[in-house]
């Protein structure tokens, strides 16, 4: 299998008003073309580190990142971001917000009716189509979530990052929108890296679930491979006994091998 | 972009400023917020109960009212030299009822001095504008002209803009300019330094946002900075405008002309205390009308929160 991502032996170190903190240390990860990965830990081990490190916005203090064979020297529209509390902008509506990102990576190859065109088709995937012209705070946290995803699959990007998408959700819309993204993941055979710290949401999305040891210096404890038939369904996967290894597998690793220490 | 690690050094109050991510709890807490309440309008309401609303409303603004003009009869009683509220009242009719007579450049209706009083605002607030708007993106945006520009302005600052008026005097060798570049000075600081907070606190996701999608500076500049810088500039500028209704009546008692400063003082060596009084009253009036003006842009140009 072909990495498209590969993190080597990288670490990640903070400066801070007390010194230096060091976040990583040891990192070594490979990504394969069109795979679902979920980055699992406890709160505070380091996963948006990992997931911002891979996106660009920052870079490790030591260790090689690369993508697609080259160096990762800072953000890139091949590697889109769903941000977890989705970053729309409030002065633009919601077609606006998509269509910025559209523009921007197609605008050298394609005219304004095609790129409108995609714009509509990324807000209709995620059956936002009826909200094109609504601003951000007109529509719910999930719709926006909803929104912060078309703008990232309308890019085509190589990679999906997604920090904790559904995190501030209720139940209900985090099932709802897990259902939608499987569908869009089904549809576009995207790469994909999440990073989630709900059990269940890492096994019925991913295809590995790596899971991360406490901070500080934490790394990779063990990665888990699900070997589930795609698409999923989630009340099927209720009675599935892999399903439910899987599961005890996550959560013996969260919650005995890193235990966390009376917080 | 380097905006994200830019320090401020001008800015007295920035507690939340800081160019860390936000935490992921903080995150959960604002996108979770709970929607504002809604006030469902209530047919069943009574008609003594909407007016027992209105006397609420407008009952105590009243007291208040008449208990100044109650202690203004009061001392108008005791002093010979005070107008009472009633011949003040009569004064002020007779001065309305021709507001814009005009008998030589020394003797002109109260609507005329007002008005060139909002003209001379108007052109020391526009180029203030037009200097302290980019003047705070550069030093907002350029961590290195924010340090060389702070301390100066942290000592220019707290002048009073009239000290300046004598420099004015001596470079534009006319009454009129020289106050219209105090009201220049006194704008400008607000308007620089809520500019450059407003560029130093553009929320770090949605410059994260222009990073991943690799925006070009234009973009950056209109999509993104312009928009949430507004509101900040707009404070600045309401914050400015109320300044600059105060200085121009000082400016104008000292260098003369047409503005309702001087005519407070004309009136003043007619000794017309009446008119002072009403001249009171008409500059608090123009500067609650310009301040709600402001408020009013303000408001049309904030996004909801989200
Ligand atoms: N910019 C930063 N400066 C200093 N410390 C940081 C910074 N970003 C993250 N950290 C620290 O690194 C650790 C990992 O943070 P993070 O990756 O956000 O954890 P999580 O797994 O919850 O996403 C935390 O202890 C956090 O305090
Ligand atoms: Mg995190």
């Amino acid at each position: 299998m072909n990495a498209i991502v590969k993190v080597e032996n990288v670490g990640m170190a903070f400066e801070t008003k007390k010194g230096s903190f060091v976040a990583l240390k040891d990192v070594n990860l490979q990504i394969r073309t069109g795979e679902v990965v979920s980055l699992i830990g406890h709160s505070g081990c380091g996963k948006s580190t990992l997931l911002n490190l891979i996106a660009g916005l920052t870079l490790p203090t030591s260790g090689v990142m690369l993508c697609n064979g080259r160096e990762i020297a800072g953000p890139g529209p091949e590697r889109a971001v769903v941000f977890q509390n989705h970053s729309l902008l409030p002065w633009l509506n919601c077609f606006e917000n998509v269509y910025l990102a559209v523009e921007r990576v197609f605008s050298a190859k394609e005219g304004k009716e095609a790129l409108r065109a995609r714009t509509h088709a990324a807000l209709e995937m995620v059956h936002m189509g009826h909200a094109a012209q609504k601003l951000p705070h007109e529509i719910s946290g999930g719709m926006k979530q909803r929104i912060g995803i078309a703008r990232a699959f309308a890019m085509e990007p190589k990679i999906l990052l997604m920090d904790e998408p559904f995190g501030a959700l209720d139940a209900l819309t985090r099932a709802a929108l897990q259902d939608e993204l499987i569908g869009v993941m089904e549809k576009t055979g995207a790469t994909v890296v999440m990073v989630t710290h709900d059990v269940d949401e890492a096994v019925l999305l991913s295809d590995r679930v790596v899971m991360m040891t406490n901070g500080p210096a934490a790394t990779i404890g063990e990665i888990l491979e699900v070997k589930l038939e795609k698409p999923r369904n989630r009340l099927q996967l209720a009675h599935d006994p892999h399903f439910a290894e899987c599961r005890a597998a996550i959560l013996e690793f969260l919650y005995q091998k890193q235990m966390k220490k009376a917080a | 972009m380097t905006t994200a690690t830019l320090t401020s050094g001008l800015m007295a109050v920035r507690p939340e400023a800081d160019a860390t991510p936000v935490k992921e709890t903080d995150m959960a807490a604002t996108s979770a917020a709970t929607p504002a309440l809604v006030s469902t309008p209530d047919n069943s309401v009574s008609f003594g109960e909407h007016f027992s609303n209105f006397i609420r409303a407008v009952l105590p603004p009243l007291i208040g009212f008449a208990l100044v003009i109650g202690l203004w009869a009061l001392v108008a009683m005791k002093s010979a030299d005070f107008p009472s509220p009633a011949k003040t009242l009569d004064a002020a009719v007779v001065l309305f009822s021709d507001p814009f007579y005009q008998n030589g450049p020394n003797d002109q209706g109260i609507g005329w001095n007002i008005l060139s009083s909002l003209k001379r605002v108007a052109i020391g607030f526009g180029f203030a504008a037009l200097v302290g708007i980019p003047m705070g993106f550069i030093i907002g945006r350029f961590a290195f002209m924010n340090s060389m520009l702070e301390p100066i302005i942290s000592i220019l600052r707290p002048v009073s803009p009239l000290a300046w008026l004598p420099i004015g005097l001596m470079v534009f060798k006319a009454a009129d300019p020289a106050s219209t570049w105090t009201i220049f000075i006194c704008s400008i600081w607000p308007m620089i330094l809520n500019t450059a907070q407003g560029v130093q606190r553009v929320p770090q996701d949605y410059l994260n946002v222009a990073r991943v999608l690799n925006l070009s500076e234009f973009r950056i500049i209109t999509k993104i900075l312009f928009p949430s810088v507004l509101p900040y500039m707009l404070t600045g500028i309401r914050l400015s405008i109320g300044t600059a209704w105060l200085v121009i009546v000082a400016a104008e008692m000292l260098t003369g002309g047409v503005g309702i400063g001087f005519w407070v003082w004309d009136e003043w060596n007619n000794l017309k205390v009446e008119h002072i009084l009403i001249a009171i009253f008409v500059i608090g009036i123009v500067g609650l009308l310009l301040e709600y003006l402001l408020l009013l842009i303000a408001r049309r140009f904030s996004y909801g929160t989200n």
